[in-house]
């Protein structure tokens, strides 16, 4: 005796929400059941394990038909074969692109093609994220990317409307896109400690001040109305143009006199004054090194662990608080305003500005 | 040319890909109407094609309009090769024929291949101009409303109530065809998709013609069934009550019908008062010569055309269109019942032929629930059952055999009915189940008397039964009270005075197939009760086979129900209501599931526990065992007591109400009439003075009925369950409904498995049914399982297929216990049938001329001797009510050790050999709908509610857009990768309901009411990876608003409807 066949259909689609997280988990049939049984649902309602079973299939199959529409959000709205009340539709959505921050930190900034997709297995393994979720993710990465790419306008805004996704989540996904379109590095092992939200928070600093979207809004609009990918990549005039901040450091007289500004106004009010002042040189020419090569796509890859290496770490080796780090960056960035033959400040607000976020945000354990 | 029909198309999305080089697809449409077809452009490369075509037009018969859909057909262009179809749309039409109904159809409609499934959507425009059609003879009947609600819809009157209309339409089956061997499975589909939606187009067209002849506007609780005969053919009949309806104007409508649970019935509410406009139509059956000329109808603004009194009737213009000629006696010899004539046949098909209007013949009405004071008594069930050998050679042209095979049925279930002291049969449905050229045809109702006032006068019949009623007995009662004579009962029954109004004679039990009315009394809530059965059979072929199954069938009813008063008993309730009993045959077994609500009826007397009793009282262990079985029904009592909370009123003073003092009778000892009399002090069964069950156990089979007597699992807290359209007990529904559809195959890989065995995993599958849908739907509590309607097959050997359409509607706790205080009445009894009726039919038999139960035919031989003559129908013989009882009895000993008995003798209605069963899937109704009409539409889909009932809680039913009857075929040969048979079955379940809501949104409406899934024929070959499978849907479509947005403007409904109801 065998149940051949088994089917619950509702004409508003049921969808219970935790069998859902299961599904999207990766979990199979039967360890959903096995977790669901963990859960207690058996417990506060008199069923048979048999019951849960039947249950969990019929949940399974109806995710799976539901899959495809997930694949183009927009499709769920106006689609006759489910009928689900908006709310249960916006959840289905959320969570279906929702990701797990070890993973994508695992492929943050990777190529998102066939060769990544081969080493999902490993990832699997490594983050226990199951297989199957992670190719879930990853096919979300990848279809986001492949439909933004082609559009034109502001990127959050185009992840939002195209994928019916919150906010917050268009966000994210859009430091997922433009990770990938600039392939940034961050796989290295310094800068393991950083999360997927740092990098969010430094991809949302980018995004809003070096790329051409972003001066499109307060600089230049017309001139650049005509850029493709205006959020994805950075503003390359911009980046030429950071290659005159080169002065701040091989001009010795405005180094010194940079350097003699920032010690003049963080005297006496740090206990890590000492190291400040005798670093200087070495933090102020490895930021300017940075903003200077830019312009090699090699280089923007490095940005972060540059960055880390030539900025983070050695204060850190000196243990500066994060404190000490915002009153540095804060007084090195004003005081380059007072250089009298320092003509291009406007750029380097522009470069300073998305540093200083970006240290901030990195400069942690 | 009557009419012209426009269509326009005006986009698509969703479209599949149908060119992989481009990932795109060059699609054009087709629409067709009947021989002329239209094309569109093509839009070239694209998935979303926006056609913006121009209008269409068709000109065509209205004949035509109502049997034919339109089709359209989405097809991807090809410059080199043949066009690609990607899928189709059938519309309906019908609903733009009537002027009340919808009067645009425009909306997406799902683009649906019969390979593929749905495959994107389509934007369509259609509209009818219909001419008025001054020609008397014509043959389309447009304008008739049709209803499958099983009660006077929302917002209308009945003027006057006609009765019965039934037809039927054979055809071959495109799958059996020869070309079938040579066309794609795809074109194979289409064809007989197609054709079956011609079939009913023409089906309803016929029925409507019938309606107009008679001079009603409507058809009321229509039910259209599909039979699948393989080879020999593919029948559509249907059934209905034919109706005058007179829509109420917005205000008045809202008063008169609030909802039960907040309001009364429908406009039933109104009869009262001027009753003199609702008149039944039934006449006796005249003899030949023109019909009389109608009457004139009260309401004038929907009354038909008169007709010409020289029109042919009915039944014979159904007859002509087959081009048969109607002479019963050369009708009657197809196949190999050829020759063997039953007396009562002849009869019946002189009547047929005589008859003007045979309709009238049947007094019976499909409606299940009716206005206040419109039944007056209630008899019981009646049915019918009949077993056929399907004509191997079919011969199209001969319909009349399937007319004339439900014209013995329909007149054995007039003569049950007579034989209870009943005029009319409500609730009445039919059915069918067939496994290879096997037919079982079933036909059950509940005989009544209806109030004489709404009869008009000079229907004999029912004015000299009535004339004792002429007192109207209180209206929360009267319902109960037996219809028959009590000193002369077709059957030994035990009766007591109506414990509520004191002055009639109620029975013990009552069973009924309508709902329960809305005024009776009930103690307590109800509950789903339900017998399930298996009985293996060998494998046979023919008549043997037939044999076989009519031999079997005496002893399912009895077990059935026995099963069901026992269960009854166990819940202390004493009358079920919705009654639907289903026997399914498959080549190796039949199954039989009946389920009812039981509740607890005021007017009836308490019943009886049930006691225990060994056969050997000897054995000391034996004696313990017995009585640890008793203290857990008792305690099982006691419980269900309590859970349902029946707590009687303990008026009854023995002096005043107690049961008649007659001697009880067990039924060991069979005599032909009564049984001997075993006084139950003899045995010690006294239950609290009650009767009280005997259950007698000698043996393990018997222990194993005992405990899986005490095994079904009553529902979880929060969750209630009923096969009726409302709880009794609950009456404030809350909004939230969700209605689901289930099915469930089991395979039986033991290939020895014993009845017994059978018995517990049917009754497994259903209870883990049901537990199943308490958990899934586990969030909605409070809620109640509504119109829990199961249906059972044996697709294949070794196949169950138990396929359930049900809602669950959320209801407040907080006011659960509170009724309207008008509705305190109760309604009539019925008697219940309680052992099978043999005693009726013992007594129907001797007494009476033509009462004869059972007809089996198709049997070959039949071994039992019968006491007269046999009649024999189309080669089946038909036994004897005596001949079974004998037989029951005998076997009942003999065969069922540790077989039930019963104490008391239930009156029971007559079911034939056949006993009751039925089919009907349509909503029960009230007609007060309320629904919600929500439209959480994001984007451009209207949220559409469906419900089997015939109303939506919570809100109101403003408009009724017309029938959906829907017929799809989904066939696959990539089983596997659509996820096996349940993937196949759960998308296309899926389907089903998108078109449904599709159509609906299309016509204007935002629910479907009384919906049914009435056909699920699945076939498999996992071998092949292959499968195909057969569904019927069917409802009505309505615009319904929240009770509170109408409110305002009508006045408030709940308030007026029940002072309204109370008058």
């Amino acid at each position: 005796m065998a149940v051949e066949l088994d089917v619950f259909v509702g004409n508003t689609t049921i969808m219970d929400e935790e069998v859902y997280q299961l599904w999207l988990d990766g979990y199979t049939v039967n360890d959903a059941v096995r977790a669901r049984m963990e859960g207690g649902v058996l417990d506060e309602f008199d069923a048979t394990a048999d019951v849960l079973l039947s249950d969990t299939m019929d949940q399974y199959r109806t995710f799976q038909m539901c899959e495809r529409l997930l694949h183009s959000p927009a499709k769920l709205a106006n689609q006759l074969l489910f009928q689900i009340p908006p709310h249960r539709q916006t959840m289905l959505i959320e969570r279906y692109y929702a990701f797990d921050d070890v993973f994508v930190r695992e492929v943050l900034g990777k190529k998102l093609s066939k060769g990544t997709k081969k080493d999902l297995d490993d990832i699997s393994a490594k983050t226990g994220v199951t297989l199957k979720s992670c190719r879930r993710q990853f096919d979300n990465f990848k279809r986001i990317f492949k439909v933004v790419e082609e559009l034109k306008g502001p990127l959050v805004e185009n992840i939002r409307q195209h994928f019916l996704l919150s906010d917050k989540l268009a966000r994210d996904y859009a430091a997922i896109v433009f990770f990938a379109n600039n392939r940034f590095e961050t796989g290295k092992k310094k800068l393991q400690y950083i999360t997927f939200q740092d990098f969010a928070f430094c991809a949302g600093q980018l995004i809003n001040n070096w790329t051409v979207g972003a001066v499109g809004e307060g600089l230049c609009k017309t001139k650049n109305n005509m850029v493709e990918d205006m959020d994805v990549d950075l503003d390359k005039e911009f980046l030429q143009e950071l290659k005159e901040l080169k002065v701040l450091i091989t001009d010795k007289d405005l180094l010194d006199q940079h350097k003699s500004l920032v010690c003049t106004a963080l005297r006496g009010k740090t206990k890590a004054f000492n190291e400040m002042e005798a670093n200087f040189k070495n933090l102020s020419r490895g930021l300017v090194n940075i903003a200077t090569k830019l312009t090699n796509t090699k280089d923007v890859r490095d940005f972060f662990i540059d960055l880390v290496e030539k900025f983070i770490e050695p204060c850190r080796s000196d243990r500066w608080t994060a404190a000490d780090v915002k009153l540095y960056l804060t007084h090195y960035t004003n005081s380059a305003h007072i250089l009298d033959t320092f003509k291009h400040q406007v750029v380097w607000d522009r470069y300073m500005g998305v540093i200083k976020s970006c240290i901030f945000k990195m400069y942690h354990d | 040319m009557p009419g012209k029909l426009k269509a326009k198309i005006v986009a698509g999305r969703h479209l599949p890909v149908m060119d992989r080089a481009s990932d795109l697809t060059d699609a054009f449409v087709e629409v067709k109407f009947g021989n002329t077809t239209f094309k569109t452009d093509v839009c070239p490369k694209s998935l979303n094609p926006q056609w913006n075509s121009e209008w269409f037009k068709f000109e065509v018969d209205d004949e035509d309009l109502q049997d034919e859909p339109l089709q359209i057909t989405v097809l991807d262009h090809d410059t080199y090769s043949a066009n690609d179809a990607i899928g189709k749309v059938y519309i309906d039409i019908d609903p733009l024929l009537c002027t009340e109904a919808a009067s645009i159809i425009s909306g997406w409609f799902p683009i649906y291949d019969t390979i593929h499934g749905i495959r994107g959507e389509i934007n369509v425009l259609v509209k009818v101009e219909l001419f008025n059609d001054l020609n008397r003879f014509r043959q389309s009947s447009c304008g008739v409303k049709f209803f499958c609600t099983t009660s006077i819809p929302y917002s209308y009157r009945a003027v006057m109530v006609h009765g019965f209309v039934e037809e039927l339409v054979v055809n071959e089956d495109p799958e059996y065809q020869w070309i079938d061997r040579i066309r794609t499975p795809r074109a194979s589909n289409e064809a007989r998709q197609r054709l079956i939606s011609l079939m009913s187009g023409e089906l309803q067209r016929k029925i409507g013609l019938k309606v107009l002849e008679m001079g009603g506007n409507a058809v009321v609780g229509y039910l259209q069934c599909f039979d699948l005969e393989g080879e020999s053919g593919l029948v559509v009949r249907a059934i209905g009550t034919a109706c005058t309806l007179e829509k109420f104007s917005s205000g008045s409508a809202s008063i008169t019908c609030p909802h039960p649970s907040t309001a009364p019935p429908s406009n039933a509410c109104n009869s009262p008062k001027d009753g003199k406009e609702l008149v039944f139509g039934e006449e006796l059956p005249l003899s030949s010569g023109p019909p009389t000329p109608f009457r004139a109808l009260p309401s004038s603004s929907s009354s038909p055309p008169p007709f010409s009194p020289s029109k042919p009737c009915s039944r014979q213009s159904s007859s002509s269109d087959t081009d048969l000629s109607l002479t019963p006696k050369t009708g009657m010899g197809s196949g190999g019942s050829a020759g063997k004539e039953a007396g009562p046949l002849k009869t019946l098909l002189r009547q047929q032929t005589q008859t003007t209007l045979e309709q009238r013949e049947f007094p019976f009405f499909t409606l299940t629930s009716f206005p206040p004071g419109f039944l007056v008594h209630v008899g019981g069930v009646v049915s019918a059952r009949s077993v056929k050998l399907l004509d191997r050679i079919h011969n199209p042209d001969e319909p009349e055999t399937r007319d004339a095979w439900w014209e013995e049925i329909r007149q054995e279930i007039k003569s049950h009915a007579k034989a209870l002291g009943c005029h009319a049969v409500v609730g009445y449905s039919e059915n069918t189940s067939i496994c290879e050229e096997v037919c079982i045809l079933s036909a059950s109702g509940t005989a009544a008397i209806l109030n004489p006032r709404y009869m008009r006068e000079g229907c004999l019949d029912v004015g000299s039964i009535d004339h004792r009623f002429d007192d109207p007995s209180p209206p929360n009662c009267g319902f109960c009270h037996i219809p028959y004579d009590e000193l002369n009962m077709p059957f030994p029954a035990q009766l007591a005075y109506c414990y509520q109004c004191r002055r009639q004679k109620v029975p013990d039990v009552l069973f009924t197939t309508i709902d329960l009315p809305a005024e009776a009394a009930v103690t307590g809530k109800g509950c789903l009760i339900q017998a399930r059965l298996c009985r293996l059979k060998k494998k046979a072929q023919g008549e043997v086979n037939a044999t076989a199954i009519s031999n079997l069938l005496p002893f399912m009813e009895y077990e059935l129900h026995t099963q069901l008063m026992n269960k009854l008993k166990l819940r202390s309730m004493n009358a079920l209501f919705g009654l639907h009993i289903q026997i399914s045959v498959g080549e190796n077994m039949l199954l039989g599931l009946a389920s009812a609500t039981g509740v607890y009826l005021t007017a009836l007397p308490a019943p009886g526990g049930i006691q225990i009793a060994g056969k050997t009282p000897g054995d000391l262990n034996n004696e313990q065992h017995v009585a640890a079985i008793q203290k857990r029904i008792n305690d099982a009592i006691a419980k269900n007591k309590e859970l349902y909370q029946i707590n009687p009123p303990e008026l009854t003073d023995e002096g005043v109400g107690s049961p008649i003092p007659e001697p009880r009778q067990r039924s060991r000892i069979f005599r032909s009439h009564s049984e001997s009399s075993d006084e139950l002090s003899e045995l010690d069964l006294s239950h609290g003075k009650k009767d009280a069950f005997v259950l007698e156990i000698d043996d393990t089979d018997a222990v194993e009925d005992i405990h899986s007597l005490l095994t079904d699992a009553p529902p979880p807290a929060g969750f209630h369950s009923c096969s009726t359209e409302t709880m009794p007990g609950i009456y404030n529904w809350t909004s939230g409904i969700q209605m689901f559809t289930s099915v469930r195959v089991l395979r039986l890989n033991n290939t020895n498995l014993t009845n017994q065995g059978l018995n517990k995993i049917f009754t497994d599958l259903c209870e883990n049914l049901l537990k199943s849908f308490y958990f899934k739907l586990r969030s909605t509590v409070p809620c109640c399982l509504c119109h829990l309607n199961f249906t059972v097959a044996v697709p294949e050997e070794e196949l169950v297929q138990v396929s359930v359409t049900a809602v669950a509607m959320t209801f407040d706790k907080d006011q659960n216990q509170e009724k309207p205080p008008e509705k305190a009445t109760t309604k009539g009894g019925s008697e219940t049938e309680d052992q099978l009726q043999f005693p009726l039919e013992l007594s129907a038999d001797s007494s009476s001329t033509s009462p004869q139960p059972s007809k089996i035919s198709g049997v070959a031989e039949n071994t039992i001797v019968s006491t007269r003559a046999v009649s024999v129908d189309y080669g089946s013989f038909a036994d004897r009510c005596s001949t079974w009882l004998e037989l029951l009895r005998l076997k009942a000993h003999t065969i069922r050790r540790g077989s039930v008995k019963t104490s008391r003798r239930t009156q029971s209605l007559a079911h034939s050999v056949s006993s009751l069963e039925h089919c009907s899937p349509l909503p029960e109704g009230r007609s007060r709908s309320l629904c919600s009409s929500r439209s959480f539409g994001v984007g451009s889909v209207t949220m559409v509610k469906m419900t089997p009932l015939s109303f939506l809680p919570g809100t109101r039913i403003i408009k009724y857009l017309g029938i959906i009857n829907m017929f799809f075929i989904r066939e696959t040969t990539s089983l596997r990768e659509e996820g096996g048979v349940s993937g196949f079955l759960h998308s296309f379940i899926a389907e089903v309901f998108a078109m449904v809501r599709a159509h609906v949104a299309a016509l204007g409406g935002n629910a479907v009411v009384s919906y049914s899934m009435k056909d699920c024929v699945l076939m498999e070959n996992p071998n092949k990876n292959q499968a195909q499978c057969l569904i019927n849907v069917s409802g009505d479509a309505v615009i319904c608003v929240r009770e509170t947005d109408q409110e305002q403007t009508t006045n408030t409904g709940q308030t007026c409807g029940t002072i309204d109801g109370a008058t």
